[in-house]
């Protein structure tokens, strides 16, 4: 067997760079005063792209190669639906030369040793994997063929490839003869890259690896897993906001037919038994004690949620827009408000989980591998390396499996009865242990010049946490940051030719939890602001679109924007005009470097708002699967949509309410536009984010045109028109 | 109590208790998992399956009431390695995210095809009620039409 060489360093100039500019780094540095510190932190966490947090110098760990010359990428990122692992096989096949139906990607395990210490979230994966998945494939095709060279007896720079197949004079061999012979893997120097123009996979719209799967219903999700001899559990949880479990009566349930065993543990109660059906019904007859200190409503959540309580922390300054809209008279001010938002992902949180002779198998959708290995390790009292965490695809993210302490539920289950456990939330269990989208509060002011042109703008913001709090941050990020880099995402003046502006971001500690929905802060922040620039621009009495563009400086931030504002004001046919009881609206935003334009076509239908056409421009710079681009905006309009228009949770005597579908109205098919057209400009040289970015204008979009036709300005979500 | 159906074909017989949901049966006890669990009451469609050809939202359906009758699940949707319509549109439109909603998705659109096979954006509105919340209703629409094309091109090249 192979004997692991001693790793040569790659050049990897460009990451140690990038990395050591990041938050934990930067703690010591006392250069500046600690709200200066504090704003460049912000304004570089707002703009980075993170680098990856893994092994980037071993093409083993993330390439296998089988004798019928099929080569597995182990990816330590997640599909959940957001496409990744069809950029990332485009990416690898292309520097691997090999063809796409011969990648396969599957979820690396955590014992294959790849593993990401951060998650899968946050727009992320393709672009933090685009250089490092580039180079360890690189380096991989050149590992082959130096084993082929051997094994032919020439020259490695002697030989051709394509397809996985290596030639020399009329001798060929595939990847998988070539592995069969090696006995120790030579790592080269990593080779340089091919010219982006010249890949075959990656820039066309290669249908997803795992299409024909979810056509056929394989059986590919954590919920569809199973183990031999497996057990069905239950656990218990409270209903009510800030319960602390005190104890159970168990004794009804423990004489339930199919129950194995009810398990109690200091913290939750739960149950195992032979059939998902009794686990459930052995569940509703344990009687929890919980000890809550307050019956929380509605009205106590929106007083938190307010400007000017809390801690607030100013996140970006240029000029003195506090002073001149202190003093100013015509100073427009306007208020807006989001609510509290479920994830309502379709496959419920929960694991399949077997603890034996201190070791720990978990298979389950998660976005936060190591984490959970981690709190399951810690747990059972095992070290990390005794657990095994087997992703499967997620029935959807969009944040909910940032932190899944029911992989540890399952495992406690498990070592109670020494068996394979399956332990599932049911649905209205998702819905009030959700780790909700914060409710938000924002104060935004403005005053023109006399050209009508933005002399000062201000905006205030006030939310739940979004990172804050999180496991995944464990105590470092709130001392650095002071406030939420996720509360505020999308929450910064992207119009930076304003002379004077200024965003403060006010921190609220709510009684449940909060955390990442798709795009976090971007969503409500886009909203208030964009509506904002709308109500600006109609004061100013100028086109939206234009008054938008003569607010963008000179550079290259500026120039994409300003290029998606205008592909998305040609291709919608923009006219600020009612035309047939039809209305546009115009809003743009700017995530994680990714400006996204839309124009939302919106008439009232019997009383109701119904969009019909939405126009997209989006620049993600390099577009690795256009076609997953264009699905990404199209979910995210959608999705934006829905809860822009209709999603809201609230609280009931200590209760989050609804606890289902249907009630907890969400956009079906007959809400959903007909019409999406998506423009993709590439205007960077490497590719950013895309899954969440066009979640950010739809909001406004809507609310813009909605104006136009009522004359009513929305200014809280979703919309409703009176 | 014993309970026999016929299940994407073939006859099947279980001794289980007869209010038992169908989808826990289909799923747990005859491990065919392409039929999903969403939220077990009927609000989501993610579980929707074939009863005699009818669209049914298995998690809400006793089944004891599906004593003998025929089931179809998505496993059962195609013919062998021959998709249905509705499978080849979902290819041809890239329709799946996360792909957790869509078997019910299918099965609701192909029981739709078969009682309106050329249905009209109002028809797909009324009819398509399910929950999907990677949103991809776009496709589904698009790929809806698509599979009606597919089948009515099928039918008239079938000699009659
Ligand atoms: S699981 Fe049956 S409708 Fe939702
Ligand atoms: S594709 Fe993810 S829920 Fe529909």
């Amino acid at each position: 067997m192979s004997t692991p060489k001693p790793k040569k360093k790659f050049s990897r100039r460009k990451f140690i760079v990038r990395s050591t500019v990041g938050v934990g780094v930067a703690i010591g540095a006392t250069y500046f005063t600690r709200p200066l510190w504090r704003r460049s932190i912000a304004g570089f966490v707002n703009s980075a792209e993170l680098p990856y947090n893994g092994s980037t110098d071993e093409p083993r760990l993330w390439f296998e190669v089988t004798a019928d010359n099929e080569v597995i990428l182990n990816s330590p990122k997640v599909e959940m639906g957001q496409g990744t692992f069809t950029g990332l096989a485009q990416i690898a096949a292309d520097e691997l030369e090999v063809d796409i139906q011969q990648i396969k990607v599957i979820h690396a395990p955590t014992a294959s040793g790849n593993i990401d210490g951060t998650s899968t979230g946050g727009s992320t994966s393709i672009s933090s994997l685009w250089q490092p998945l580039r180079e360890l494939a690189a380096t991989m095709r050149e590992m082959l063929k130096i084993e082929a060279s051997k094994q032919l007896g020439t020259d490695a720079a002697a030989l051709t490839v394509k397809n996985g197949v290596v030639a020399h004079n009329g001798q060929t061999l595939t990847y998988g003869e070539i592995v069969k012979n090696v006995t120790e893997w030579e790592i080269p120097e990593t080779p340089p890259l091919k010219d982006v123009s010249t890949y075959k996979f990656v820039g066309k719209p290669v249908p997803r690896v795992d299409l024909k799967d979810k056509v056929i219903g394989a059986p590919m999700f954590g919920m569809d897993a199973s183990l031999p001899d497996m057990l069905y559990g239950a656990v218990v949880r409270s209903e009510r906001i800030g319960a602390t479990f005190v104890g159970a009566d168990t004794s009804s349930a423990e004489k339930m037919p199919g129950v194995v065993k009810v398990v109690k543990e200091p913290d939750f109660v739960g149950v195992v038994a032979t059939s998902q059906m009794a686990a459930e019904q052995a569940k509703q007859a344990i009687k929890a004690e919980w000890a809550t200190e307050r019956n929380w409503q509605s009205e106590d959540i929106e007083a938190m949620i307010k400007v000017g309580q809390g801690d607030p922390v100013t996140i970006q300054k240029t000029g003195r827009a506090k002073r001149i809209l202190d003093n100013e008279e015509e100073v427009i001010t306007a208020e807006f408000t989001s609510p509290i938002g479920a994830h309502a992902q379709m496959e419920p949180n929960g694991a399949v989980a077997h603890v034996e002779n201190d070791n720990a198998t978990i298979i389950m959708s998660t976005q936060v591998v190591n984490l959970t290995r981690k709190e399951v390790a810690d747990r059972l009292g095992l070290a990390p390396e005794d657990v095994n965490i087997i992703p499967t695809y997620l029935g959807g993210g969009f944040g909910r499996r940032l932190h899944t302490p029911n992989a540890v539920q399952a495992a406690v289950l498990s070592k109670a009865v020494g068996k394979p456990v399956k332990c599932f939330f049911n649905r209205r269990e998702e819905f009030q242990n959700d780790t909700f989208r914060p409710p938000t509060h924002h104060v935004l002011r403005g005053v023109l010049d006399k050209q009508g042109k933005i002399k000062a703008i201000e905006h205030n913001l006030s939310s739940g946490d979004v990172m804050f709090g999180s496991p995944m941050f464990p105590g470092i990020a709130e001392p650095v940051l002071g406030a939420d880099v996720g509360a505020w995402r999308g929450g910064m003046i992207q119009y930076e030719a304003i002379p004077n502006f200024r965003t403060v971001s006010w921190r609220v500690k709510l009684p449940f939890a909060t955390s990442w929905w798709r795009s976090l802060g971007l969503l409500a922040n886009t909203f208030a602001i964009e509506s904002f620039m709308d109500e600006l621009a109609l004061k100013a009495g100028k086109d939206p679109v234009q008054f938008r563009l003569e607010h963008i400086q000179e550079d290259e931030a500026g120039h994409r924007l300003r290029e998606v504002i205008k592909a998305a004001a040609d291709k919608a046919g923009w006219k600020d005009e009612v035309v047939n009881g039809r209305a546009m609206g115009f809003a743009a935003s700017t995530d994680a470097r990714t400006p996204c334009a839309q124009v939302a076509e919106v008439s009232i239908e019997n009383g109701e708002i119904k969009v019909h056409k939405v126009t997209c421009a989006i620049d993600p710079g390099i577009a690795v699967n256009p076609d997953q681009v264009r699905a990404q905006c199209e979910g995210s309009i959608i999705m934006g949509q829905s809860a822009a228009m209709y999603e809201r949770m609230f609280v009931k005597d200590g209760q989050l309410l609804p606890t289902i579908y249907g009630p907890y109205r969400m956009a079906l098919m007959r809400d959903a536009p007909k019409e999406i057209d998506v423009v993709i400009l590439e205007n960077a040289d490497a590719p950013g984010a895309v899954g969440e970015p066009p979640l950010g204008p739809i909001g406004a979009a809507i609310a813009n045109a909605v104006f136009r036709l009522t004359g009513e300005r929305l200014r809280s979500l979703p919309l409703t028109i009176a | 109590m014993t309970i026999s159906f016929n299940i994407n074909g073939q006859p099947t017989s279980l001794d289980v208790d007869g209010d038992t949901p169908l989808l826990w049966v289909v799923r747990d006890m005859l491990d065919l998992k392409g039929t999903k669990f969403g939220c077990g009451k009927a609000a989501c469609g993610a579980c929707t399956l074939h009863v005699d050809g009818k669209a049914i939202r298995s998690c809400s359906y006793a089944v004891k009431y599906a004593e003998g009758k025929n089931i179809t699940t998505i496993e059962g949707l195609s013919n062998g390695d021959q998709l249905h319509p509705v499978q080849q549109a979902w290819m041809e439109e890239i329709v799946p995210q996360c792909g957790y909603c869509q078997p019910g998705f299918m099965m609701a659109t192909a029981a739709l095809l078969s009682e309106i096979p050329n249905p009209t954006d109002e028809d797909i509105n009324n009819n398509i009620v399910n929950v999907c919340r990677c949103a991809t209703y776009y496709r589904m629409r698009k790929a809806i039409h698509r599979a009606a094309d597919i089948q009515s091109q099928n039918a008239k090249n079938q000699p009659s």
